[in-house]
């Protein structure tokens, strides 16, 4: 075992890690921040989306040692601070933007390095980004309308729910 | 998994003693080997990242073409070649999803070798040199069919230099689910003729289509390959396609991506 240290959602975190451990394993059963979740465990689904450095990374495909020294933000990183819904959470809900909610870490997670590259993505950028986020209940419709909603833009005349 | 000791060494020189441990393993990005090793097909006992290199990063226009550190993640290519080389840019700005380019990098693939990787073709149809620890290789000795490549034990890429075409294109026919190529074309055109290397097509890995390139080299339009024929023999037949559909798809794809080189 050997000593990882990192910052998650702006906290210094450490913990004792095998060097298979991956990221996601760390933050779900070391830290008990169990808000990534692991969908396919292959990088194929894009449940388990961290950003890591400000990039959005697929935590399961990232071995924790070498996420070392690294600022890592979560979903739990993503609500406000008083506790409410961040912009980006707060438009999945009311758009709809989430059936089964599995899937809605990673995308909540990925929308926010989209928009922090490009705040006024357009409809196709937004379907464009979310390539790698698989999710099976919701057709992605509102999902990319709650992009677009977060990012500040009209919606109401993208196609009806 | 199989457990095993990571090390993620500051220099190249540190990265070459670390990996001549006993079944040692170079880690670039890991989204292929990470994958590879939850399913046991690779144990390695040492993992040796090599994302910690500083002189391993970076995208930078010299005298003799575009050198791209080894360890530099498909995003930063995709972002930091555009206004020097967009062709390769763009190839760089279409590998797998952005979480996956923004960890695996240019060295990862080329020592990968994956037969519908996309990067094989950039360096291949670009004619660019793959530099290592020990020495400078040129893609056409590079590649030596299916995930084999000139690599020796324990050799590592710290970079590629690519020299820059008048016009190129890389056209891909994505596999949908992995966004792997089904088949992807690179055509580049230089002052001394074109290059025009094919992957995701042969059974042998990336290769250069050598009609395709004397047709072009003497007329650089579309129509210069309609009228040849692109043998199925040693094409990739699977349920995603048949050996004479990716024969099929080489000439188009050449075309679309002449038409497209700028």
């Amino acid at each position: 075992m050997t000593k990882v240290t990192m910052t998650v959602n702006g906290k210094a975190v450490s913990g004792e890690v095998e060097g298979r451990t991956l990221l996601s394993a760390f933050l779900r059963e070391g830290l008990g921040m169990t808000g990534t979740h692991i969908g396919c465990d292959t990088s194929q689904c894009g449940a388990c989306v961290v950003h890591v450095d400000g990039k959005a990374v697929k935590s399961c495909t990232m071995f924790a040692l070498d996420a070392a020294g690294s600022s890592v933000k979560t979903i739990e990183g993503m609500a406000n601070a008083d506790g409410s819904l961040g912009v980006i959470q707060q438009a999945f809900q009311d758009h709809h933007g989430l059936q089964c909610g599995f899937c809605t870490p990673g995308m909540v997670m990925s929308s926010a390095a989209l928009l922090a590259e490009n705040p006024k993505p357009t409809e196709a950028e937004v379907r464009h980004y979310l390539e790698g986020n698989i999710c099976r209940c919701t057709g992605y419709h509102n999902i990319v309308k709650a992009v677009l909603a977060a990012s500040g833009q009209d919606v109401s005349s993208v196609a009806a729910e | 998994m199989h457990n095993f000791d990571f090390v993620k060494p500051s220099s190249i020189a540190e990265a070459v003693k670390a990996l001549s441990n006993e079944g040692a393993q170079a880690l670039s990005g890991g989204q292929t080997l990470t994958p590879t090793m939850k399913q046991r097909l690779a144990a390695p006992s040492v993992l040796v990242s090599l994302t910690g290199i500083a002189e391993m990063k970076g995208v930078c226009l010299g005298d003799d073409g575009l050198s791209i550190g080894a360890a530099t993640p498909h995003a930063v290519v995709a972002a930091e070649a555009a206004k020097h080389y967009p062709a390769l840019a763009a190839l760089a700005g279409g590998i797998g999803d952005p979480a996956v380019r923004n960890r695996g990098t240019i060295g990862g693939s080329l020592a990968n070798n994956d037969p519908a990787a996309c990067y094989p073709a950039a360096v291949l149809g670009s004619g660019a040199t793959v530099v290592t620890n020990k020495r400078k290789i040129a893609a056409d000795d590079y590649f030596q069919g299916m995930f084999t490549t000139a690599l020796e034990e324990g050799e590592i890429i710290t970079g590629v230099t690519f020299p820059v075409p008048e016009k190129a294109a890389y056209v891909k026919f994505n596999q949908p689910a992995s966004r792997f190529a089904l088949t992807g074309v690179f055509v580049a055109k230089f002052k001394g003729g074109v290059r025009v290397a094919v992957t995701g097509a042969s059974n042998n890995g990336v290769f250069r289509w050598s009609e395709g390139e004397s047709a072009l080299s003497s007329n650089f339009s579309g129509a210069a390959v309609a009228g040849l024929k692109v043998d199925a023999a040693e094409m990739i037949g699977d349920l995603h396609g048949t050996p004479e559909y990716r024969a099929h798809l080489v000439k188009v794809l050449t075309k679309r991506a002449v038409d497209a080189a700028r």
